[in-house]
């Protein structure tokens, strides 16, 4: 019987961990299809950024009670983690509390586990609240409806459960000990501490060790059944930002939030137009007529750089840039989450049809990011003021998806509204974007101080 | 001061084989706006008064590029860059302040990968040094105790990291700083970034200068101090919009020292 639930656990774990590598090589390829960049530079600047934002959460706190609780939540699932490998080692070896020779040390770890575990639900709780009672704004935008806003419930719940069939499994095999049931007392006195869990016995109170080995073994094993599902959830969800969150801060813009990239395919046609000894009439390089000539901007995902890709599968739609866009805040349809949500939408399409047809087939879907998932209209709604990009707490930049996009909108298609194409002719002209003689540009000095 | 002030271009000064201490860039706003070419006027008058060595481009500046950058225009933004690089390099610059943010921002952070290496800085933190530098005296004045709110420009604010050069200047004046409660990293856009300025809004319940108004509005301020000319137009017709033009005059931080000090 012992050995059956050996067997049976090293198939689950190698079953649930194997599917979840398979879902990482999936996300890995997706993102891989993005554009080239250079994000290898100051490799100290990058952890640093990484540590303060992503592992020390500085950003999460500039909102106190929502930052607190994440806390809470992040701390407790890093640590629980310790307890998890335990689970995973008795699992596969048939031992009880294969750590419990710490003494001391054990109990310590216990207890913190099951405070922490306790804060979770907590943080968790208060999470559901604000989303669902209090209805908190951000979380019921327009594109929150759906699957965005199930998928954020169910990894609430899942997350109330887990902590729950912890707190159960410790309190039942506490109670397992006090009886002296066989496997699971020690001669050396009791294993673990249980600061929570022992407030839970009277629950059990008068069950026999059967019914509390059973009770013990059935939250023991959907406890790690229910990690290993989660774990493979992640893909299919918003969540993954609990492993993104460390690439994403690691390889995020270190410059200037101001400074936009010089695109460098245009830069090489300035140059050309620029020098004087360029030949106008040069026959065209042979080698060039092979390639199709680079498109300027970002019509659809996988012409975006592999860290807008990244970026997309990072966001969690905690809607803290879409609240401090001054676009959205005034009622356009702008709204920096969406971008970042159609943008992962868009990549899973082009993911899909990869799975299914070996290659991206353009003509399965007749798709693109641009206008069957962001409209111009959202798109020239941006005033490029790097609020959202401030405020995300995970370093994720929606405006340079933003301004790619508009690139395209003007470079390819010239598709500005008209009024830009008014400012823009004029500084093509006149070198201001108002119709004024650049002749007239010092009349200043000459007028009445 | 009825006359006009002296104003040297950088052809004068290398009519005269000199080179000036600092290149004031003007901006297209500074140069053509009415309402900012008061800001350009008072910036001026300080640095004359600071005994500044300072010239401007005059006819041979041109836009830095920043609307057709941000409007997504790379070819003419990059067209703009090379032109005035050409120009900046011509005249061997190496200092430039500015009283835009968004010019600031291009020239200081795009122009260098584009062959323009400029130490370039805002006209508050310019006017900051020569305070630090004892070129400037700023004590009190009209609006000693007078409760004045700044609005931060995006460009200057959270694109490139300065919040206090401003503040402290305000600080010299000696007036009651209040803060907006979205004030510095988490300050509102006036709107008119991102080539907004030069078009219509799209649709929605209201104009993001309204929005920050109110929000200045909030602070019961006598001025709303401003960094940017763009800002400026932005507030001054917000405050309009509001009907409290009677009450609120929407200032940049130089026009408000030059008047602190009756220049």
């Amino acid at each position: 019987m012992q050995l059956i639930a050996q067997i049976l656990f090293i198939i689950a774990f190698v079953f649930g961990v194997g599917f979840f590598i398979r879902n990482i090589r999936k996300l890995t390829r997706n993102i891989k299809l993005g554009k080239d960049i250079d994000r290898t530079d100051n490799p100290k600047e990058r952890f640093a950024n990484m540590a303060r934002v992503a592992l020390g959460q500085s950003k999460m706190v500039r909102r106190p009670i929502a930052g607190i609780m994440h806390i809470f939540v992040y701390v407790g699932f890093v640590i629980i983690n310790i307890e998890v490998l335990e689970i995973i080692i008795d699992g596969i070896f048939g031992t009880h509390r294969i750590f419990s020779f710490l003494g001391g040390f054990y109990d310590f770890l216990i207890a913190s586990f099951e405070i922490l575990a306790l804060l979770v639900l907590i943080g968790v709780i208060v999470f559901w609240l604000r989303r669902n009672i209090q209805k908190i704004k951000r979380f019921w935008a327009n594109e929150m409806k759906g699957w965005p806003k199930n998928d954020a419930n169910y990894i609430l719940y899942f997350e109330m459960v887990l902590m729950a069939l912890f707190l159960i499994m410790n309190a039942t095999d506490y109670q397992l000990q006090l009886n002296g049931a066989d496997h699971y007392a020690n001669e050396a006195g009791i294993m673990g501490s249980f600061p929570v869990s022992q407030y839970l016995l009277p629950l059990f109170d008068g069950l026999s060790n059967a019914t509390l080995i059973i009770v013990e073994r059935a939250a023991w094993w959907l406890h790690i059944l229910g990690i290993l599902f989660f774990l493979n959830y992640l893909y299919y969800s918003k969540h993954l930002h609990i492993l993104l969150a460390f690439p994403n801060t690691y390889y995020a813009n270190l410059k200037p939030k101001g400074e936009f990239n010089n695109l460098e395919s245009v830069t090489n046609e300035v140059k050309l137009m620029m020098d004087p000894s360029a030949d106008p009439f040069a026959a065209p390089d042979p080698d060039e007529d092979e390639q199709v000539p680079e498109k300027f901007g970002a019509s659809d995902a996988t012409d975006l750089n592999w860290v807008q890709l990244l970026n997309a599968y990072t966001c969690t739609e905690c809607g803290r840039c879409t609240s401090e866009c001054p676009a959205n805040q005034t009622g356009k349809k702008l709204s920096p989450r969406k971008i970042m949500m159609d943008t992962r939408d868009r990549l899973e399409e082009i993911g899909e049809n990869i799975n299914k047809n070996g290659e991206y087939k353009a003509e399965e879907d007749n798709k693109q990011l641009l206008n069957d998932y962001i409209t111009k209209e959202e798109l020239w709604a941006c005033t490029t003021c790097n609020a959202c990009v401030e405020a995300c707490p995970i370093g994720i930049d929606p405006l340079s998806i933003i301004m790619d996009m508009r690139r395209y909108l003007v470079m390819e298609e010239s598709a500005a509204p008209n009024e830009l194409n008014v400012a823009m002719s004029n500084i093509e002209n006149n070198g201001a974007p108002w119709p004024y003689n650049q002749m007239d540009r010092l009349n200043w000095a000459k007028e009445e101080a | 001061m009825a006359e006009a002030i002296k104003v040297p271009t950088m052809a004068e000064y290398m009519a005269e084989g000199k080179k000036p201490e600092v290149l004031f860039w003007v901006g297209c706003a500074g140069s053509f706006d009415d309402r900012a070419k008061k800001i350009t006027k008072a910036f001026v008058k300080i640095l004359s008064k600071a005994g500044v060595e300072f010239a401007v481009l005059g006819t041979e500046e041109s836009c830095t590029g920043d609307p057709a950058k941000r409007s997504g225009n790379e070819f003419l933004f990059q067209m703009q860059a090379v032109t005035n690089i050409e120009v900046l390099n011509g005249y061997e610059i190496k200092k430039i302040v500015t009283a835009c943010p968004h010019c600031f921002n291009t020239i200081k952070n795009e122009y260098p990968e584009l062959g323009g290496n400029y130490d370039v800085v805002h006209h508050t933190q310019f006017l900051k040094s020569l305070l630090e530098e004892g070129r400037l005296k700023v004590e009190g004045g009209k609006f000693k105790g007078k409760r004045i709110t700044f609005h931060d420009p995006c460009y200057l604010g959270r694109a490139n990291n300065e919040y206090e050069a401003p503040r402290d200047l305000l600080r010299k004046l000696e007036v009651e700083l209040i803060e907006m409660r979205k004030c510095k990293k988490n300050g509102l856009c006036c709107g008119a970034g991102g080539g907004q300025m030069f078009k219509e809004p799209e649709k929605g319940n209201k104009d993001v200068n309204i929005e920050r108004t109110e929000q200045a509005i909030e602070t019961n301020p006598e001025v709303i101090a401003a960094g940017c000319p763009f800002c400026n137009t932005m507030m001054t017709d917000g405050v309009k919009g509001k009907d409290k033009e009677g009450n609120i005059e929407v200032k940049d931080v130089a026009e408000m020292i030059a008047e602190a000090e009756e220049l």
